[in-house]
């Protein structure tokens, strides 16, 4: 084994080959399993393939003219886009509240800190599954509710108009738990010489968190915007659970159209599938760079 | 991004010595303070109520859960759903397969995260910029758009259906490296001469001193890549058809497929693959907050 040296001195060959030897287990891993298949996911979208879903032949663009000419691909951005909005914003605004209620002390607050954090704790399928229940139209607490305040039962799953924002609900609920950490380890940054001067200065509760608070967590927001965004994008388990895409495709998104089309039903197009991977692949980067380049602006940082 | 370590310590402390007393004796109970009471309680009734529900309706006996209107309160309560999960799908095997899985993946990740963070800190790792680059580049490529090929490679070997399909993809990962290389970096340079001083070589100084005193950091990415192994869903929904080769996540889905009217028993599945991601919540959130915020506070 080499022996440990200061920066200063020259590296020997021995330690660059020693680095080298050590990032190699994680770089062959990447190429593997990552790298190529990106590569192979490009080959495949211009790849046509025999009746039992081997590629055979090269047909140029065509498979991206057949995404893009399919009558479902504006409903499937359509969907994914309402998803994105349904899920990311009331996810973070709901967090937010929370991390303001929890932020002070109060009796009991180790212990909901941890019970809000439990979502977290939630797999997609174990969520979906405990969700599925709930919006049961027969014995489900969701009808329960609406029809104890005096509304007609809603079939929740089935119904275009409740479908999307069944899985939604859903998908707000898991992500409640993480944010809420997030915004937590971001309020409790805030200096707390800042609070007491506002408090002498006579500012309640809700302005403190409104002109403090918040301004000063910018950071966290913005991360949660971003990732959560970039995890709303990649839904796949609650839809498949929930609905199959269903009804008549109205929560199908693009990673559930990808699934639909290279595997439900034993469909294997892979080519076409990979044209809609791709297709995923640059709306999340064009999603994620036009959220750096507008948002950041608007944060804060110390 | 390499203030992370340094920002957050002081930060968890100041948490813990804030004193809640005098502030509690300051403030007298306002209307502000009741409106923030009532606040927090409906928002715990939303939040918390799909737990109570997951946990009291997996011991609700059909007469209560499976009723309209559904019962809110059990009025007996039965182990009954438990016994009949195991019965319903193979839930013991399922459950083994998804702990030889998590854990492998978990041990396989911190190794490669360990050696390569190691590295990019304290070696002349050559390309170290491009490379770390690279390192960055894997967690920005979804999953689901490189899935096909990474199918197509399985069901090509005859891998379909093996544990070697559901670990071989996820043996390292770009999140662990991150973190473990800014807690590196924030390592004490005198600590490090000291060894230096000493003659330790790499492989002692590693084992001996840096990884004893990163705890923390290993702590957060084990939990973190547990938790995610742990509660992967569609990897395992393509590459295992046969049920004895599925993982827990799969089994609750077909579950919830062919018990639609016995929701105690589906609840009885979730509360037993809650058991460990729950515990680790619980009791390891001091590490998760860290690996959560990696990326917050740069």
């Amino acid at each position: 084994m080499a022996v440990l040296r200061k920066p200063a001195r020259a590296a020997s060959g021995r330690e660059r080959a020693l680095s080298l030897a050590m990032v190699a287990p994680s770089l062959v891993v990447f190429a593997l399993f990552i790298f190529w298949p990106l590569v192979r996911t490009f080959q495949l979208s211009t790849t046509g393939q025999d009746l039992f879903g081997r590629p055979d032949r090269q047909v140029g663009l065509a498979n991206f003219r057949g995404v893009f000419s399919d009558p479902q691909f504006g409903q499937v951005l359509e969907v994914t886009a309402g998803y994105v909005l349904l899920t990311v914003i009331p996810s973070i605004l709901l967090s937010l509240v929370l991390a303001l209620l929890l932020q002070h002390p109060l009796r009991g607050l180790r212990i909901l800190r941890s019970a809000f954090a439990m979502p977290f704790a939630y797999s997609v399928a174990a969520a979906s599954v405990v969700f599925a229940a709930l919006f049961n139209p027969a014995i489900g607490i969701a009808n329960y509710l609406v029809t104890s305040l005096g509304f007609g039962p809603v079939d929740w799953l089935t119904k275009p108009g409740t479908a999307l924002l069944s899985i939604a609900i859903t998908t707000v609920w898991m992500s409640v738990g993480y944010n809420m950490l997030v915004l937590l380890a971001g309020v409790g940054g805030v200096d707390e010489q800042l609070y007491e001067a506002a408090r002498l200065d006579g500012a309640g509760t809700w302005r403190i968190a409104r002109s403090i608070t918040v301004p000063l967590i910018t950071p966290s927001l913005f991360f949660l915007v971003v990732v959560d965004t970039i995890a709303s994008l990649q839904s796949f388990g609650q839809i498949r659970v929930l609905t199959r895409g269903g009804p008549t495709g109205h929560t199908t998104t693009l990673v559930y159209w990808i699934y639909h089309t290279a595997f439900e039903n034993g469909a294997s197009d892979y080519g076409t599938g990979s044209a809609q991977a791709i297709v995923l692949l640059a709306v999340v980067i064009v999603i994620t760079a036009l959220q750096f380049g507008v948002l950041e602006r608007k944060v804060f940082y110390r | 991004m390499t203030t992370t370590d340094r920002v957050a310590a002081p930060r968890a402390s100041r948490t813990e010595t804030r004193a809640p007393a005098p502030s509690r004796a300051r403030r007298r109970p306002s209307a502000g303070r009741l409106a923030r009471v009532l606040a927090l309680l409906v928002v715990a009734l939303l939040v918390l109520f799909p737990i109570y529900y997951t946990v009291v309706g997996s011991l609700m006996g059909p007469s209560d859960i499976a009723s309209a209107p559904p019962a809110l309160f059990p009025h007996s309560l039965t182990l009954g759903n438990y016994r009949g999960v195991f019965r319903a799908v193979p839930l013991g095997r399922q459950y083994l397969n998804s702990t030889v899985v998590a854990l492998l993946i978990t041990l396989a990740q911190l190794v490669c995260a360990v050696l390569s963070a190691y590295a990019f800190v304290f070696l002349a790792l050559p390309f170290r910029r491009t490379l770390f680059a690279v390192f960055l580049l894997t967690l920005m490529v979804p999953w689901e758009s490189i899935v096909i090929p990474n199918y197509l490679f399985m069901a090509d070997h005859s891998l379909r259906n093996s544990y070697l399909a559901l670990i071989l993809p996820f043996l390292a990962g770009g999140f662990g490296t991150f973190l473990l290389r800014q807690s590196f970096r924030t390592f004490p340079p005198e600590l490090r001469d000291a060894a230096t001083l000493d003659g330790a070589s790499h492989g002692r100084f590693l084992l001996t001193i840096l990884l004893p005193l990163s705890r923390p950091a290993l702590a957060s990415v084990g939990i973190f890549v547990f938790l995610s192994a742990w509660n992967q869903f569609l990897w395992p929904l393509l590459i295992t058809d046969s049920p004895n080769m599925q993982t827990l996540q799969i089994g609750l889905a077909s579950l919830n497929d062919a018990e639609q009217a016995n929701p105690g028993l589906i609840l009885a599945g979730v509360t037993l693959a809650l058991l460990p991601t729950a515990a680790l919540v619980a009791f390891g959130q001091r590490f998760l907050v860290r690996g959560l915020t990696a990326g917050a506070v740069r």
